[in-house]
């Protein structure tokens, strides 16, 4: 490996836990990402002469946390100055980032205790209840992904100043409304560890339901996958975390098969299984046993239904009686409309459309579901009722107009096309 | 750090009651605000008069303007608050979540801008 790769595995491995360090030690996710850059910065230009420290980390950490401190003494005077002057203004808001991060920076013996769980306190705070699912979202790819604002802009669709001002938005409300860097109490863990996988696989979605062409939305399933792998690192004994990574990977294993060259979606009846990434799905298959033997959870069952389809050699040789088995154990802990759905679409390839029709006629409030109205098109057609399956695809089609998606706009268009 | 703790409810549900419900959200009100004397986390609160007591001031071109009520429709108005001591936000968000009209309205957890010296 040369410099440049050693540095560049370096910043990939630890700049997530350098950042994550230096927000419990000045206090501040500004200063602390400032002091990062900084720190890297220095690192990129001494060590090529230096050599590379043994404790890359600790080197970083505490470069950093130099750098911060010079810039603090240099703002406290300037401040102390303009405070003098404003003061015969009356009122003085106080700026409470300044005091505690000069008391923390004093813990010369301790600020390397507790470093394994920063990156744990940083994912709690971006995930907290208190910010908007989609701040949670943007502020987790920011600081423990490291993705530039431009890049998450670019992969959401939105215009950079409007993921910016989130961001800023989330940093005046963790510092002015004192959320707290921490590993939550054991009775809200499990609430507050559902929130950061919920935002963990809502960056996967974002991902999966992009074409190809779309190449920066695509790349969040493999951050996810990543982001993933951080959770599973730092909570190995949590099945519902094994699960997710497991599921994670069991979907994104199929990427190269789930579109043709022009970028029509490929339903995974007609998908060419070997295309599908066969060390993805061994993996996934793997930790999903292990999920599942350390605890019955919701992305354990979910993966284990995915890795049966992924280890199916055909479409026609999936175990779907299993498959309508572990839908039924999904629903005792998860009761939603949509697993009932699914569960409905196995059974009629299991036991025939007719029952399939049955369970999803008695569905309620997913009118507004695209896949709601595929699936009952599909069964129409099953059940020789051409007519009924054109308006259901209509519907569905008019629903995937009406949400932008492309490519499920040209697949229903198509199937409707095939139909009269 | 302090936060207040804004109380809303809906005050037609609230009228609605009996004498025996109401007695007794009453008396987890102050059992609760005992506790919270106790742990040291109250500051200070208060129940309001109802919003049909209520009068908004504004100026407008440099005039005063006196208005019956408050001016924005909605389901839920402000019947009380705490002001309390909490560590951060997730203990002012449990101190919140304690409040027997949590049950039936919402608690609006904000914290407070301390306005005053600056810092040592």
């Amino acid at each position: 490996m040369n410099f440049q790769q050693h540095y560049e595995q370096i910043w990939q491995d630890e700049r997530a836990r350098v950042l994550a360090t230096l927000i419990r030690l000045l206090g501040s996710f500004d200063a602390a990402e400032e002091a990062t850059q900084e720190a890297f910065t220095v690192a990129l230009a001494s060590w090529p002469k230096t050599g590379i420290p043994e404790n890359p980390r600790t080197w970083l950490v505490s470069t950093g946390k130099h750098k911060a401190v010079d810039k603090l003494r240099r703002r406290s005077v300037q401040e102390r100055r303009e405070e003098e002057a404003s003061r015969f203004g009356g009122w003085i808001a106080t700026s409470e980032a300044v005091a505690p991060a000069q008391e923390a920076l004093m813990l010369e013996g301790e600020e390397m205790n507790a470093v394994e769980d920063d990156r744990l306190r940083l994912i709690f705070t971006c995930c907290h209840p208190s910010l908007a699912e989609e701040t949670q979202v943007v502020l987790t790819l920011r600081t423990l992904g490291g993705l530039t604002t431009e890049a998450i802009a670019r992969a959401f669709l939105k215009p950079v100043a409007t993921v910016a001002q989130r961001l800023v938005r989330a940093k005046s409300k963790i510092r002015d409304a004192k959320i707290s860097y921490s590993i939550p109490r054991r009775e809200d863990l499990p609430e507050r560890l559902e929130a950061v996988l919920l935002v963990v696989y809502l960056v996967f979605n974002e991902g999966y339901g992009a074409e190809p062409r779309e190449v920066d939305r695509r790349a969040l399933c493999s951050e996810a996958i990543r982001l993933g792998r951080v959770l599973l690192e730092m909570l190995p004994h949590v099945p519902d975390v094994r699960g997710l990574l497991a599921l994670m990977l069991l979907q994104h294993a199929r990427a190269a098969a789930r579109f043709t060259p022009v970028g029509d979606l490929v339903l995974l009846e007609d998908q060419d299984r070997s295309a599908w990434d066969a060390q993805a799905i061994a993996e996934g298959a793997q930790l999903t046993t292990e999920s599942l033997r350390a605890g019955v959870s919701a992305y354990g069952l979910q993966a284990a239904i995915a890795a049966l389809h992924d280890q199916a050699e055909t479409a026609s040789e999936t175990d779907w009686p299993q498959i309508v088995g572990l839908y039924d154990a999904l629903l005792r802990i998860q009761p939603s409309p949509i697993i009932e759905l699914n569960r409905a679409v196995a059974l009629a390839i299991h036991r025939g459309a007719a029952s399939g029709l049955q369970a999803i006629e008695t569905l309620q409030g997913l009118d507004e579901y695209c896949p709601y109205w595929a699936a009952k098109a599909q069964m129409f057609l099953w059940t020789d009722d051409p007519a009924a399956a054109a308006e259901a695809y209509q519907r569905a089609l008019t629903l995937a107009k009406a949400s932008g998606d492309k490519a499920q706009e040209r697949f229903f268009a198509s199937r409707l096309a095939g139909i009269s | 750090m302090q936060y207040l703790l804004l109380i809303y409810s809906n005050e037609t549900a609230w009228n609605a009651m009996s004498g025996e419900e109401l007695g007794k959200i009453y008396s987890e009100y102050m059992a609760y605000t005992a506790d919270i004397k106790k742990s040291g986390n109250y500051i200070g609160g208060n129940p309001l008069q109802p919003v049909t007591t209520a009068t908004t001031v504004r100026i407008r071109d440099g005039k005063r303007a006196v208005t019956d009520g408050p001016f924005a429709e909605t389901k839920e108005q402000l019947g009380g608050y705490y002001l309390v001591d909490a560590k951060d936000l997730d203990e002012a968000i449990s101190l919140g979540a304690r409040i027997p009209g949590a049950k039936y309205g919402s608690i609006e957890v904000r914290p407070i801008q301390l306005m005053g010296a600056p810092p040592a």
